[in-house]
């Protein structure tokens, strides 16, 4: 136990030392909550949109009035022909454009259909869905006034038999998307703290030599390997709380589960991305090595296909199938299972036991591996 | 300066780079890894949602409206429910993602021509697929509204049709998110082998006490700085390329405009990037940090605050601004423009774009403050 406590102090002392790193460990993690809370938002408003009204008549506007009115377009700029907005798309300034053919008055005054058009530039497939979905839903609704009208000018007029979708949002009532990101921050900066920078320290010890100084020394290899990776784990715990009171106090994310249980569950889940770290040191031999390896074929992947930021059901059968290995699955539903759903150990104990036994087996391996390595 | 000693610095810097062929076989994998997960692995486009039902009306409408929900393939049927089913626990174990409740008295409502209401229950926790199936749902249940009024006994005539709307999507009618993606992943990677490569490669040096047997040698600053840049513009030229193909080959994306344009903009995009790199590299004394600065400063912007992935326009003001300092963000309008509408360089050179003129400028900004800390320090 001295032993351990010695190699323990040693790495705080040698963490202290490198005086630069300290603000540097509180400033990731900040960069990435500002990053996920602020900037992702799938959302689109303010599409700028060009205008190609061969109509010009008071029908005409009204309709246009529907979309700039609507919060979802803004207008920034008009065009006589279908092929003078080529440009406007080609150069990005506009995203959208609305064609309302000639005789869109005609049509509306006496009766016939009229028709309206509506344009995306597709190079961002995401917009333009949801642009031209707004489009679609602005004339829809446009389209239903008139034949209200039309009814009611014939004579059928008074109430119609509908049905009238009630939703009810549990969770996250405004459906913000901030919700659903901010907590998923805590994942990746243990990654970041209890993984690659493990994986880069214990890799420079060797780059250095003085793994092998240690290694001569009477410490048993357990020791080593658990005195190096403690203080990771301390700085891992210190950021949850960081994460967590600014997500409270920033974001105004609630935490309606335990966090107790959260702190625990992390736990379980540090296991895990140590393992992991621990793991690469034996594969690599250089510091560079370590944090590309740790960072893109270990996170990157596994962020990805875990679920925590893109949804797995979308995804093809074989990678969802491999996403049952990767313990940010499991950890991510453990985050939101506790800040959004307030879920205890009676809902989440499949997670717990997941994270468990797979940490369990990633650090037995890579402990092995490593002693194999130090003879 | 003499180009003789500059490229003895690139070649010995190649040379270390190829004895160490893990990095460097990283290096020109990643993209292709990259390309793959995000074409393959990121779709926004949500299907199969599992949907529970508690219907208590039991009536045939009841049963058309489930019908149109499981039908439109938008949504799976998960469990059925009694009455009074206990919906938290549902959703909470993630059963279902949405629950939708039809109340006793449904089709009576309807006979009498009246409004009958319908709840939707939704988990909100993934809020961008909880608007996606909102949506959907909505849809779902205008079309039975439609066909209710179609039914409807009282009408004599068929109900007029309301105005043809006829949606179109320009250069990319399939709507594919790898063309898209393509563009900014080249950004993205290019930030990781010109930024963190550059900067991990000169610490290094620091790091090892080499940097200073190399000061003392009959280098000149100037000269040991671009012979250790230059070998990392060929592997950021060459990840480029390696990504075009890989888009070529896998996902069919073409590039639409000339190669001399994507050429010429990505060597003007690389310049601020290695100067960012140098930067970076004089500011770190360990790999470590040199990496933590890099990450924070290069990595995340290039995901969350250039455009690649969520859109600039729905951030809120203070961050927009923030990303007129991403350079990726004027790189992808480019890369975007080049690859996939097919625009002349020129579009972006000159009123109204202004992206070219920008990354010239930040990459002259950036390498000549690079050069001038590097230089200082060392003369």
């Amino acid at each position: 136990m001295y032993g351990l406590l010695m190699v323990v102090i040693k790495e705080f002392l040698q963490l202290r030392q490198d005086k630069k790193m300290i603000p540097i460990m509180i400033a990731g993690p900040l960069a990435q909550l500002l990053a996920l809370g602020y900037a992702a938002n799938m959302d689109v408003n303010d599409i700028p949109m060009v205008l190609v009204d061969q109509d010009r008549t008071p029908e005409s506007r009204r309709l246009v009035e529907r979309f700039t009115g609507s919060g979802y377009f803004h207008l920034v700029g008009s065009e006589d022909t279908v092929l003078a907005v080529e440009p406007w798309l080609v150069g990005g300034r506009a995203q959208v454009a609305i064609v309302v053919a000639s005789g869109y008055g005609r049509a509306v005054a006496g009766g016939a259909v009229p028709r309206v058009q509506g344009i995306a530039d597709g190079t961002d497939a995401n917009s333009a869905v949801i642009g031209l979905g707004y489009a679609a839903r602005i004339v829809a609704e446009a389209g239903a006034e008139l034949v209200r009208a039309r009814l009611a000018s014939a004579g059928r007029a008074g109430p119609l038999a509908r049905v009238e979708l009630v939703p009810r949002v549990w969770y996250n009532p405004d459906l913000l998307s901030r919700w659903f990101y901010v907590p998923a921050v805590l994942a990746m900066v243990l990654m970041l703290v209890t993984m690659m920078l493990p994986s880069m320290a214990v890799v420079r010890e060797k780059e250095i030599g003085t793994l092998e100084q240690i290694s001569v020394t009477p410490l048993q290899p357990w020791q080593l390997i658990l005195g190096k990776l403690v203080p990771f784990v301390v700085i891992g715990i210190l950021d949850l709380l960081l994460i967590v009171g600014l997500a409270r106090l920033v974001f105004g994310v609630p935490l309606r589960g335990s966090l107790l249980l959260l702190v625990f569950l992390t736990l379980l889940y540090v296991l895990n991305t140590l393992g992991l770290g621990l793991l690469v040191s034996t594969m690599v031999s250089t510091q560079q090595q370590a944090m590309m390896f740790s960072a893109f074929v270990v996170m990157v992947p596994m962020i990805y296909l875990s679920g925590l930021i893109f949804p797995i059901e979308n995804m093809p059968r074989v990678f969802q199938l491999g996403s049952y290995v990767i313990p940010v699955r499991y950890y991510g539903n453990v985050i939101r299972g506790i800040f959004l759903r307030g879920s205890g150990m009676g809902v989440l104990w499949p997670e717990a036991l997941a994270l468990f036994g797979e940490g369990l087996l990633v650090l037995t391996l890579a402990s092995l591996r490593f002693r194999k390595s130090l003879d | 300066m003499s180009l003789r000693k500059i490229g003895a610095i690139a070649v010995k810097e190649l040379r270390q780079a190829s004895r160490d062929p893990l990095s460097l076989a990283m290096l020109l994998g990643l993209p292709t890894m990259m390309l793959i997960l995000y074409g393959y692995a990121i779709n926004f486009d949500v299907r199969h949602v599992p949907l529970a039902v508690e219907d208590r009306d039991k009536s045939a409408m009841s049963r058309e409206l489930v019908a149109s929900f499981v039908n439109s393939t938008y949504f799976d049927l998960v469990s059925d429910l009694p009455a009074g089913a206990d919906l938290g626990r549902l959703t909470e174990r993630r059963i279902a993602r949405a629950v939708l409740v039809i109340p006793e008295g449904h089709a009576r409502t309807l006979a009498a021509g009246r409004t009958a209401p319908v709840q939707l229950v939704l988990d909100g926790a993934d809020a961008n697929t909880a608007s996606t199936i909102l949506g959907y749902a909505s849809n779902l249940v205008a079309g039975a509204n439609v066909s209710l009024r179609l039914a409807d006994p009282a009408a004599t005539l068929p109900p007029p049709p309301g105005i043809d709307y006829e949606p179109r999507v320009w250069f990319n009618p399939d709507l594919k998110s790898t063309q898209f993606l393509v563009p900014g992943l080249i950004g993205f990677i290019l930030m990781l082998t010109a930024v963190l490569s550059t900067a991990l490669s000169v610490v290094r040096e620091k790091e090892r006490g080499t940097m200073e047997q190399l000061r003392v040698t009959s280098l000149r600053p100037s000269e040991l700085i671009i012979g250790k840049t230059l070998p990392y513009l060929g592997i950021s030229l060459t990840a480029t390329g390696v990504i075009i193909l890989a888009a070529r080959f896998l996902f069919g994306v073409r590039v639409q405009g000339s190669y001399v344009d994507l050429f010429v903009a990505t060597l003007v995009y690389l310049v601020g990037a290695l100067g960012f790199g140098l930067l970076v590299s004089s500011l770190a004394d360990t790999q470590a940090m040199a990496f933590q600065i890099g990450t924070v400063t290069s990595m995340l912007p290039a995901i969350f605050l250039s455009g690649f992935i969520f859109p600039i326009r729905s951030m809120p003001a203070v961050v927009q601004g923030l990303t007129y300092l991403v350079p990726n963000r004027y790189f992808l309008v480019v890369l975007r423009g080049v690859i996939l509408k097919g625009a002349p360089l020129s579009t972006y050179a000159g009123a109204p774009r202004w992206e070219l003129l920008f990354l010239c400028l930040y990459g002259a900004a950036v390498f000549g403050i690079a050069y001038a800390r590097l230089t200082r320090k060392e003369g």
